[in-house]
């Protein structure tokens, strides 16, 4: 079954942190990265841009509205995902137990819509 | 400072006292019914007031009075307004009248044993009966038993209600299970016990001590166990692995909440006490004269703390204990730490040989400490480039941020060999 792992992380700390933290930050995700991959789990993933280069896009009484921004306005935003493919629940959060942002914010898990497994 | 120890210490212990009670009630009415659902809803009032009541203003000398006097008030009000639909009240007259019977014993005899036996009996599937135990014995909550298993908690939930109900329909009994079937069945006791103790045995925040996550709850288990069953070898040995284990957990930090391993402790750190207590166990064990594999890694931990302590290896001796545990269970994880013994006498050649093999096991794909030892082990042999790969696969699969670093550590030092 798939899951879509999103990493929610704070993104003002990380301009923060030294520049040593920084490369054991981005060395931590590829090592995530890597495990998945090895397990043959890995469908999918992809850092994002920070939510200030974000803009959202809605239609508002007919008309098409367009803000700079993130659509929540939150501390902790939407920093980068995971696509993977595993057997159930269980293992969706295991796996996202495992992603360096738990650790210092959050990962939500949800289930891909449609096909059964 | 030690006035906030002292109210901490006070909540904690009458907090331990709610649930030991709640947990011989759950027992004594479970039994009697062999509904052990409704056994936590008869007493679930009652020990939601205990648990906020007692660590404010003490125990009350008979707790468990205490909360048979609260639920029986509460059957008689259920029973009151049920009294007009005739079928849904034949379980409540049960419970009530069980209730009743409790309230008649001078003292609640203590069948936690036997209730645990019914929650690990091999009906029930083997991921639920660690949980199960858990919540019907210590009172814990599906949320926080979910969160310990890294495991959806509104799937908890339906899985720990489908176990109580499997108990009822299929009359699992409530007993200490006979002679002959004792070994195999409390195999399946031990090893639930084991499970949440492993379940605990991480440390994700790193720096605080304090967060025993199912550690004191496992240990308090097999405490119960030991008492109730002080003539079985195997349960002893399982309390003194306990022991040795928890005896070190201080020492797995740096004051920094760095990840400190075995090798580089500091045994000054370590709870000598329960070090001594271990020892006395698994000489007991011994006595008793029947091996089996928690004795043997009871065995293994105190190897570990004799060769730490007094500076002499003892490596054969290690390797020994670990064939014969890789005889008795044929388990990759035991594979991979007497690989490691291997090592220490035959060198790292030998020694990887002597792995488990992904292909023979997919597990291992996702076992961080089969990657991270393969990584020391090829990095001994110089295969920097395999070790490399080894460890970042071990740093992915890692939780634990103070262990990753650690691991991230290991993987810096490797010489960076010409490129590919």
């Amino acid at each position: 079954m798939k899951y879509l792992l999103m990493a929610y992380v704070n993104e003002a700390a990380w301009p923060q942190m030294t520049k040593g933290e920084q490369e054991q930050g981005m060395a931590a995700y590829t090592a995530y990265r890597e495990a998945l991959t090895t397990a043959g789990v890995l469908a999918g993933s992809n850092r994002l841009q920070p939510s200030s280069t974000a803009t959202t896009v809605r239609l508002a009484n007919g008309k098409s509205q367009v803000l700079d921004g993130p659509f929540v306005d939150s501390k902790e935003q939407l920093g980068g995902y995971f696509l993977i493919d595993v057997a159930d629940l269980d293992a969706a959060i295991s796996w996202a137990a495992r992603c360096p942002a738990s650790s210092h914010g959050v990962v939500e898990v949800r289930p891909i819509w449609g096909m059964p497994a | 400072m030690t006035f906030h120890d002292g109210d901490e210490r006070a909540r904690s212990t009458a907090e331990a006292v709610a649930r030991r009670s709640y947990g011989k009630l759950v027992a004594f009415l479970a039994a009697r019914t062999r509904d052990v659902a409704a056994a936590e809803d008869a007493l679930s009032e009652a020990f939601a007031s205990a648990l906020a009541d007692w660590p404010r203003n003490g125990c009350p000398s008979n707790p468990e009075a205490w909360l048979l006097t609260v639920a029986r008030r509460k059957a008689i009000d259920m029973a009151r307004s049920r009294r007009r639909h005739e079928n849904a009240g034949e379980p409540l007259r049960v419970m009530a009248e069980s209730l009743e019977a409790a309230a008649a014993e001078s003292e609640i005899p203590d069948q936690r044993l036997a209730l645990m036996f019914a929650c690990a009996h091999p009906a029930i599937d083997a991921g639920i009966r660690a949980p199960l135990i858990l919540q019907v014995v210590l009172g814990l909550d599906a949320a926080r038993i979910a969160s310990a298993f890294l495991v959806s908690p509104v799937a908890m939930g339906k899985r720990l209600v489908r176990a109580k109900d499997k108990i009822r329909q299929a009359g699992i009994p409530f007993c200490i299970p006979g002679r002959d079937e004792l070994p195999g069945r409390l195999d399946t006791v031990l090893g639930s016990i084991y499970a949440a103790f492993a379940e605990a045995w991480t440390d994700p925040g790193g720096a605080d001590v304090a967060r025993r996550d199912l550690t004191e709850e496992s240990l308090f288990l097999a405490r119960l166990v030991a008492e109730m069953l002080p003539q079985e070898p195997e349960v002893l040995g399982l309390l003194a692995l306990m022991l040795h284990a928890e005896a070190r957990r201080r020492a797995r930090r740096s004051a920094d909440g760095e990840y400190v391993p075995l090798a580089e402790q500091d045994p000054a750190l370590w709870d000598w006490e329960m070090i001594k207590e271990a020892e006395a166990l698994l000489l007991e064990a011994s006595n008793l004269r029947s091996i089996g594999r928690y004795q043997l890694e009871g065995a293994l931990q105190s190897a570990h703390v004799f060769r730490r302590r007094t500076g002499r290896p003892n490596w054969p001796e290690v390797l020994q204990l670990y064939d014969a545990l890789w005889a008795i269970s044929g388990s990759p994880v035991v594979a991979i730490n007497r690989a490691l013994a291997i090592a220490e006498i035959h060198g790292a050649g030998a020694a990887l040989s002597a792995m488990p093999s992904v292909s023979a096991d997919a597990r291992l794909s996702e076992y961080q400490p089969y990657w991270a030892t393969r990584a020391e082990l090829l990095a001994k042999t110089h295969a920097h480039d395999q070790a490399r790969q080894a460890y970042e696969v071990a740093i992915g699969l890692e939780r634990d941020p103070a262990v990753r670093r650690f691991l991230q550590k290991r993987l810096s030092r490797l010489p960076l060999g010409p490129p590919c």
